[in-house]
């Protein structure tokens, strides 16, 4: 257990200043914290290490909590231009690209379900491409995004009126 | 366009001049009784065939003698597959006919039929079925000939369409498409089928099942190897698949899509469509996956390629102008030509066997339509009545077109003839049905 560990370092600790010549000033209190439930991390519980405690700041984990609800980019009819309305998502996720070289995405393009499966295929693609070309506008690599297309096979929502459509023409940005 | 009220072929084809709606009853009645005689392939077997063409040959086909034995509606099959092919018309016929009878030439003349066939069939000791019929010319009294198939029980069907065939080979001296297959997908529960069937829709495999969409499926010449397209790693990647076997490669996945196969008429490479440059570009790859060879150059989008028959052109979409558009080069690139130039949006070219005619989808506002263009005229005749139409592939004689559509609120496949007179609606299951392909002759 670690409590137990902390608490016997804590005691050796306690003896070291035992054995100095300047006064010695109650360690009991110490042998008696590893009976306190563990389950309580936060500091001030007493130990010494809560004295040294460092707060890990993880960019990357920040970086992957920021992307966490702008996974997907929303298009017009007809359009391949990533609209300004979407340049936080571009950005969160160039950011986080930057701070973690590990991740990769799939881009998968989308559209509605008018037209034909092959052209549509297409039309999805240009779409995964233009999110390429702005998240690379931002300094990403192209080897670590793959831009694809599901055309009209995988719609979002069902339904054959604008507000499906426009849910289904769209870009999902997914690690890959 | 002389388009008449839907007629039907069930299991019994009525033509009398008995009042519809009964004639409809007993003719379900009869169908009914056979279905539960025959078992759950007989249920299914339901086409709907509407339409009046111009120069109709007038047919008779009796029931086959002892034809619940065979476990297939035989002369159903039959009759439909004439139908639908709109050459024919059919006409009622007496029961109690078979191969060995000596039809009375003035009853059938009376009838008004032209032709006549009849035949029966017998369950061998062996188990398989022996089916055999005879085909007379009533107009000239004349015995044309007859046939014996021995087929084993899971061949009925594909006896009968051979039936079909050698007589359309007889009458109009042109080779039949009823003995040949067709793929298509269909989409039940989330989970896509790719089927393989007669060229009536039924009788079909699943050559692969998905939870993964699966698009555009394209026939090797020899009938033995399909390519398509599966997004079964979450994109799409080209695969062929042995049918036989079932055994399968992925003959393109290169990074981002990989989609539109088609093969060259010598069955020795494909052309597909890879954005693996960026942007959708036609290649060429030899059907091993080897000698990879970019055939356009645009920044637009270039896909859906076919092949002219003798492999000189390719026929592709781009949208190059602004609208996709068909257009042709030379089978190993070159300067393109456009094809297409009626309407903003012309999708999924096919072109007939003779390289003669261009089938291809076309908007009208927010419909899809079928429309056949001469291509030595540019004549272009828009040949669907429906509005959701996609992926139209050509029979291998040239004579009809299948197609995906909506129709009664469902997705169904429907087979044309090219003047868009006489259309079948195959209807096999009550999935979606999409993206039919119709292979080549032999199987």
């Amino acid at each position: 257990m670690k409590m137990h560990k902390l608490a016997l370092s804590a005691l050796a600790a306690a003896a070291l200043v035992g054995c100095s010549s300047t006064k010695l000033d109650e360690p009991a209190p110490v042998e008696t914290r590893p009976t306190a439930p563990a389950a309580d991390p936060n500091a001030g519980r007493g130990a010494p290490v809560a004295e040294s405690k460092v707060q890990t700041v993880d960019l990357a984990a920040q970086a992957a909590q920021a992307v966490s609800d702008k996974r997907v980019v929303y298009f017009d009819f007809d359009s391949f231009v990533v609209k300004s309305d979407f340049q936080n998502v571009i950005d969160a996720h160039a950011k986080r690209m930057s701070v973690d070289t590990k991740v990769a995405l799939r881009l998968e393009g989308h559209t509605d379900e008018r037209g034909g499966s092959e052209y549509n295929l297409a039309l999805g693609q240009k779409r995964a491409e233009a999110v390429a070309k702005s998240l690379s506008l931002l300094g990403v690599p192209a080897a670590r995004v793959e831009p694809v297309s599901f055309g009209k096979e995988r719609p979002a929502v069902q339904g054959s009126d604008e507000a499906a459509w426009a849910k289904n023409r769209r870009v999902e940005l997914k690690d890959k | 366009m002389p388009m008449s009220s839907e007629r039907m072929t069930d299991h019994k084809p009525s033509r009398t001049a008995a009042p519809r709606g009964l004639t409809m009853n007993r003719r379900r009645l009869l169908g009914a009784a056979a279905a539960l005689g025959a078992g759950p392939a007989l249920a299914q077997f339901r086409v709907e065939i509407s339409g009046v063409g111009g120069t109709q040959l007038p047919i008779a086909i009796g029931e086959f003698r002892s034809e619940v034995s065979a476990g297939q509606p035989v002369a159903a099959i039959i009759r439909a597959d004439l139908e639908r092919s709109g050459q024919f018309r059919v006409i009622d016929a007496a029961a109690g006919l078979n191969e060995t009878s000596q039809p009375v030439w003035t009853d059938w003349r009376a009838r008004q039929a032209d032709a006549l066939a009849a035949g029966s069939a017998a369950k061998l000791a062996d188990g398989r079925v022996d089916l055999r019929y005879k085909l007379w010319d009533v107009v000239k009294g004349q015995d044309l000939g007859g046939e014996a198939h021995a087929v084993a029980p899971d061949d009925v069907r594909l006896a009968a369409h051979r039936i079909a065939d050698t007589i359309y080979q007889k009458l109009t001296g042109e080779r039949g498409v009823f003995a040949t297959r067709m793929a298509y997908v269909t989409k039940a529960g989330g989970r896509y089928s790719l089927r393989i069937t007669d060229a009536d829709g039924e009788g079909g495999q699943i050559a692969l099942g998905s939870p993964e969409p699966i698009i555009s499926p394209a026939w090797a010449p020899d009938g033995k190897e399909l390519a398509y397209v599966s997004f079964e790693t979450r994109k799409a990647v080209v695969w062929i698949q042995d049918l036989s076997t079932g055994r399968r490669r992925a003959v393109a996945d290169f990074r981002g899509s990989n989609s539109a196969p088609a093969f060259s008429p010598d069955g020795q490479s494909l052309v597909m469509t890879l954005s693996r440059e960026g942007g959708s570009q036609l290649f060429s790859i030899r059907r091993d996956g080897t000698g990879l060879r970019r055939l356009t150059q645009s920044s637009a989008i270039d896909t859906e390629a076919v092949f002219s028959p003798d492999g000189q052109q390719i026929f592709f979409v781009s949208d190059r102008g602004g609208g996709p558009q068909v257009y042709r080069m030379p089978a190993g690139g070159g300067s393109a030509e456009r094809v297409t130039f009626n309407g903003s949006y012309n999708i999924s070219p096919a072109i007939s066997p003779d390289g003669k005619t261009l089938a291809f989808v076309t908007r009208q506002g927010g419909a899809f339509k079928v429309c056949v263009q001469d291509l030595a005229s540019g004549t272009v005749q828009q040949i669907s009545d429906t509005s959701q139409d996609e992926s139209p592939s050509f029979a291998p004689n040239g004579r009809l077109l299948v197609y995906a559509t909506r129709s009664g609120g469902r997705d169904v496949l429907m087979t044309s003839t090219l003047d868009g007179r006489i259309k079948a609606r195959l209807v096999s299951t009550t999935a979606d049905v999409r993206e039919p392909t119709w292979g080549p002759f032999g199987r």
